[in-house]
């Protein structure tokens, strides 16, 4: 199967009933997405829009300062402005018994933080809480917050994971003095080291993978209300995974008695993993709300985002590549420094860990891998899990080695790749890095992509191009992701201290209709149309139909949440095992209705007919009425139709492809145009092909403004110097081209459904494919590599210098012929 | 995100917006689109007491043909500015640079008084009026007066305007025959302010030698400045890319840099010189 795409006609229908009343199978359709209606008319209901009367606002009063000591905190002014209920300092929260935020992944000899929902003492990044301010409006709130006197004693701060493990750099925690959370290896090392002896020629560069800001365009919100006569707590908060959230700040933070806790995750305005774990505001505002008997809401403002919410990447590596004298990769060496922020959140210590350098294989057969990573605290806002999450570190670790491997052995980049590729009859394939590969072909999609791209075409136009000062050049990534996260066992004996499976309640109502109950969640992934589809799909009936309830630890019996693209492979499979369930009993109960034996009944077309006899059938209504009415069942079938499952994968699944950038160098600025993109993935077996693009689009977008805008800087003080949309090169429509896409299929063996995932291959694989095209295209001066973002004085400035190196040197560097 | 507590009052016509200026001189702030004042009240970096809003006074809204120039009402949006016929015609350099600006959103919020009277260093109108030699008519407490555009841009975020004084229009000459004018600008990826601009207009006698020329940057000085050098450098000169190019190495000569963003001082001579010499080429053939 393959898909082509066609640029975009305008919303012209709406419910997705009509765009489902001419297909085959549900499973696989172009389906216009179920909850766009709402979202496009402005009525999705986000947790800012939830309204409780009587309600309080939060206004968080944040530190300047990425690191000082806490003198004295002066709520007086603040606590007398008109409009002020309540004002908190961090000691009103910890002596109430509230605990720091733990973290939900162990490593061995990890030095955990303690995060307070306020700071005690001391503070560490620039825009954490000192003291919170509840008023009886926003506007009071923050008129209030401005009065808060803070004394501050300022330390010496650090921002760089280098810096920080210097002699002599200012600690973040005494508990780490050297600033070292964790010390991690995998691989082999003396194996490694015995292939780089006997190496031909060895790559080597240091790699920085710069830190994003991830910029939902819904921020952060919750608001918090409870009832003391039935001591129950709610909280509405934009949550990636509410049961998560309900047991851990439940169980560990508040000790509130989970059967007492809802938490409620309404629609979700964008996550890409930074709504995955718990924050302070909500912990202060679910505390508050529950010490003042009072609602209590909090909503972020963006500056309030780019301090506070999560960030991602942030790496600097030495990586090493070594070749043999034929060009087959003998072994990759890597050591990084993860930069971890000023505490750890939930997943942290696992992104730079378990789900990089487990990745460090790439699409490759290598026979000797060894990554060593630091995990490092430093005065900065905390990172962890970002659209890909140690993914697309690794993914362009390798394949900017693989790029200047092939430069520095003269090979088309192309080929070297191909060479290297695991072979097809080698799945599953054990990586030298703990993984095993479930399925792959990786030849065909690179094949695609190369046509595609009329990659001989584009060189020869290149050359002619360069004669005339013009500088396109064009880049690959051959990309691998684990997803489908994840095996509990698997993940349980890494440190992880949840398990990864997925839940699902089907309820068949007496007259047919459905409602699924899924432990995932959505933030943009259109789940209420995909699930739907899978329901739809094996039942033979329509989608509006089938109602997806999630996002509610008061509805949905417990679930992981969305993250790891995980949804469809472990999400929807659960619901899959519920669907089977579903029908088997009501294939029993045709049976009795059609006095034929259970194991004759065939479902078709929405009907469970008795075989060879199309006539002597019955639909899914009739069944599912017949199972309520209870009054004629076959012995031993209970009434109702309902189903739960658990579905924990056996392995992750690895979706895989090729990306290909064309990028032209303005050589006189060093502005970077992107002109082509071209992507063929494999995810497997689709359930949407609009979402699925839709799910790419996103990602590449991401991944391209990595590779050419984007990038957290912190100034030699710790202070954060892209605080806003102003300064934060977020990827808008106009900078784009329109995306080419492909997929290849290669279904996945660990789920039923074939299901690989999608929700980060974009990301992933699009920032390698871009800095190796602009590479590509700077050639010509010599330049081998620049660190990401690619901006154009960055690129100007390595072209100048080039350009006077070759002008002392009296050589003929290229220069522009316009 | 939550602006400080201010008075929100609305003028009905510019006599009444004068009178309310006059009413809160220290802590009054005039708004029309609201797009450069209302970010930095919701950061509360300003915290006006009173908004006087003249966006509704319809006299000052709208585009005119008359003496031989446009009549351009302060508070018609970047939006009408882009998409009217008559800009368009006689100044259509001034139509693409407010179709340059910003989103669509901000277009069809921010208006062209808005923007100049703002004065911000990064804006594109700034250096367009400058090039295409505006006047710009206030009206205070003591009646009218017309400013030479060249008089109007003193400094970041200053202008002649005086505190008591609303703009009211901006005149622009049609240009004599032929006459070429063009804006070139590179875009913050982020903002989308004009990391540099160069907007330029070039009249071109017979035998292909310019007789006038204006040429305006934006971005990189404190505020909108004339290349004056490079002006001197092409009049009289052939419009040749090597008069061109000659003459745009001298986009850095006569004003002061200031500090903003990245890339340092080599790189922005850089961008001034690459934006003047493109900015003349298309004037020049544009003529």
């Amino acid at each position: 199967m393959s898909t082509t795409v066609t640029p975009p006609a305008g919303i012209e229908r709406f419910t997705a009933a009509e765009d489902t009343a001419n297909i085959d199978r549900l499973f696989g359709a172009r389906v216009r997405r179920k909850e766009d209606p709402r979202f496009l008319t402005g009525r999705g209901q986000y947790t800012d829009d939830v309204r409780v009367t009587g309600t309080l606002h939060a206004a968080f009063v944040r530190s300047p300062h990425p690191h000082a000591r806490i003198r004295n905190i002066d709520l007086t002014a603040a606590g007398a402005h008109p409009g002020v209920v309540a004002v908190y300092v961090g000691k009103d929260l910890a002596d109430a018994g509230v605990n720091g935020i733990p973290v939900g992944w162990l490593l061995p000899g990890l030095k955990p933080s303690n995060h307070h929902a306020i700071a005690v003492d001391e503070v560490r990044y620039v825009g954490e809480a000192v003291a919170v301010i509840i008023a009886d409006s926003a506007y009071a709130a923050r008129d209030a917050a401005e009065l808060a006197v803070v004394d501050y004693d300022p330390l010496p701060a650090v921002a760089d994971a280098e810096q920080a493990l210097a002699q002599g750099a200012p600690v973040v925690r005494d508990s780490a003095a050297d600033n070292v959370s964790f010390r991690w290896e995998i691989g082999d090392s003396a194996a490694t080291a015995a292939a780089f002896a006997n190496a031909t020629t060895v790559v080597r560069q240091r790699l920085v993978n710069q830190r994003l800001i991830p910029v939902a365009i819904e921020p952060r919100a919750c608001l918090a209300t409870y009832v003391r006569a039935t001591d129950e707590l709610t909280l509405w908060v934009t949550s990636q995974s509410p049961h998560v959230h309900r047991l851990i700040m439940g169980a560990f933070v508040l000790g509130v008695p989970e059967h007492k806790f809802r938490v409620i995750s309404p629609d979700v305005g964008g996550g890409f993993g930074s709504k995955v774990f718990i924050y302070t505001e909500e912990v202060a505002v679910a505390w508050i709300a529950r010490t003042l008997e009072r609602p209590v809401r909090w909503t972020a403002e963006r500056r309030e985002s780019f301090m506070t919410d999560s960030h991602g990447r942030d790496h600097i590596t030495d990586a090493e590549m070594a070749f043999d004298a034929s060009g087959r990769i003998v072994g990759l060496r890597v050591k990084t420094l993860a930069n971890l922020g000023a505490h750890l959140t939930l997943f942290a210590p696992a992104i730079p860990t378990y789900l990089y350098g487990t990745l460090l294989s790439g699409q490759y057969r290598i026979p000797a891998i060894h990554a060593q990573v630091t995990g490092v605290f430093t005065h900065t806002t905390p990172v962890d899990a970002y659209r890909g999450a140690g993914r697309p570190e690794a993914c362009y670790l390798i394949e900017r080695m693989v790029d200047l491997g092939a430069r520095q052995l003269g090979l088309d980049p192309a080929e070297l790749r191909r060479q290297n590729f695991i072979p097809p009859n080698a799945f599953p394939y054990l990586t030298p890095v703990a993984l095993q590969y479930d399925s792959g072909n990786y030849e065909p999609a690179l094949d695609r992509a190369l046509a595609m791209a009329d990659y001989k075409s584009f060189r020869a136009q290149q050359e002619r191009l360069r004669q005339q000062g013009r500088y396109v050049g064009i880049g690959l990534s051959s990309y691998i992701e684990a997803c489908g996260l994840a095996p509990s066992q698997v993940v349980g004996q890494l440190g992880s201290q949840a398990g990864l499976y997925e839940s699902a309640i089907v309820r068949v109502y007496p007259t047919g209709k459905v409602t699924v109950f899924t432990g995932s969640h959505q933030q943009g992934q259109g789940h209420e149309t995909t699930f739907a589809q899978i329901v739809g799909d094996r039942l033979g009936i329509g989608i509006d139909d089938v109602d997806i309830v999630h996002g509610d630890t008061g509805r949905v019996q417990f679930g992981m949440g969305t993250y790891g693209s995980r949804s469809g492979s472990v999400g929807g499979t659960a619901i899959a095992l519920s669907l089977d369930k579903i029908v088997e009993k009501s294939k029993k109960i045709a049976a009795h209705m059609l006095e034929a034996a259970p194991e004759d009944i065939e479902l078709t077309d929405g009907r469970f007919h008795v075989r060879g006899s199309p006539d002597r059938s019955k639909g899914f209504a009739d069944i599912s009425l017949a199972a309520y009415l209870a009054h004629s069942l076959p012995a031993g079938i209970e009434p109702g139709l309902e189903a739960t499952s658990f579905f924990d994968p056996p392995n992750f699944t690895y979706p895989f492809g090729t990306h290909i950038a064309m990028v032209e160098v303005d050589a006189d600025t060093g502005q970077v145009t992107l002109e082509r993109y071209i992507a063929v993935d494999d995810v497997g077996n689709v359930i949407n092909p609009m979402i699925v693009d839709g799910q790419l689009h996103g990602g590449i977008a991401q991944g391209v403004a990595q590779a050419l805008w984007e990038g957290a800087e912190y100034d030699d003080n710790a202070q954060l110097l892209t605080g806003s949309l102003m300064n934060y090169g977020l990827p808008k429509a106009h900078q784009l081209p329109f995306f080419e896409l492909d997929r290849t299929v290669t279904p996945s063996p660990v789920n039923p459904l074939g299901i690989k995932g999608v929700g980060e291959a974009g990301a992933i694989a699009s920032p390698a494919a871009v800095a190796n095209a602009v590479m590509d295209a700077l050639s010509p001066f010599g330049i081998a590599h620049l660190d990401m973002p690619l901006t154009a004085p960055k690129v100007w400035q390595a072209i100048q210098k080039s350009r006077e190196a070759g002008a002392k040197a009296g050589g003929s560097s290229a220069t522009t012929g316009r | 995100m939550y602006p400080a507590t201010f008075e929100y009052h609305r003028a009905s016509s510019v006599d009444d917006a004068l009178a309310l200026l006059a009413c809160y001189p220290d802590d009054g702030k005039l708004i029309a689109g609201g797009h450069s004042l209302l970010p930095v009240m919701k950061l509360r970096f300003a915290q006006p007491a009173h908004l006087i809003d003249i966006r509704r006074v319809p006299e000052l809204s709208g585009v005119k043909e008359a003496d031989g120039a446009l009549h351009i009402g302060a508070t018609t949006t970047h939006a009408a500015v882009a998409s009217s016929d008559v800009i368009r015609t006689r100044a259509p350099m001034l139509a693409e640079a407010a179709g340059k600006i910003g989103d669509a959103q901000v277009r069809n919020m921010g208006t062209i008084g808005g923007s100049l009277a703002h004065a911000d260093p990064a804006a594109d109108l700034p250096a367009v009026v400058l090039a295409l030699g505006a006047e710009l008519r206030v009206v205070g407490r003591n009646g009218s007066r017309t400013i030479p555009v060249d008089q109007f841009f003193t400094g970041m975020f200053a202008s002649a305007l005086a505190p008591d004084e609303l703009l009211v229009e901006v005149g622009v000459p049609f240009p004599p025959a032929r006459t070429g004018g063009a804006y070139e600008k590179y875009a913050d990826p982020a903002s989308g302010y004009a990391v540099v601009g160069v907007a330029a207009v070039v009249t071109v006698g017979d035998g292909g030698i310019v007789q006038s020329a204006r040429v305006a940057l934006t971005g990189l000085a404190s505020h909108a400045t004339r290349l004056t050098r490079v002006e001197e450098a092409i009049v009289g000169k052939a419009a040749t890319p090597e008069g061109i190019e000659a003459a745009a190495r001298r986009a850095v000569e006569g004003w002061e840099m200031r500090e903003s963003g990245g890339g340092g001082e080599a790189y922005k001579a850089n961008l001034a010189a690459v934006y003047t010499r493109r900015a003349l080429t298309r004037a020049v053939g544009r003529v």
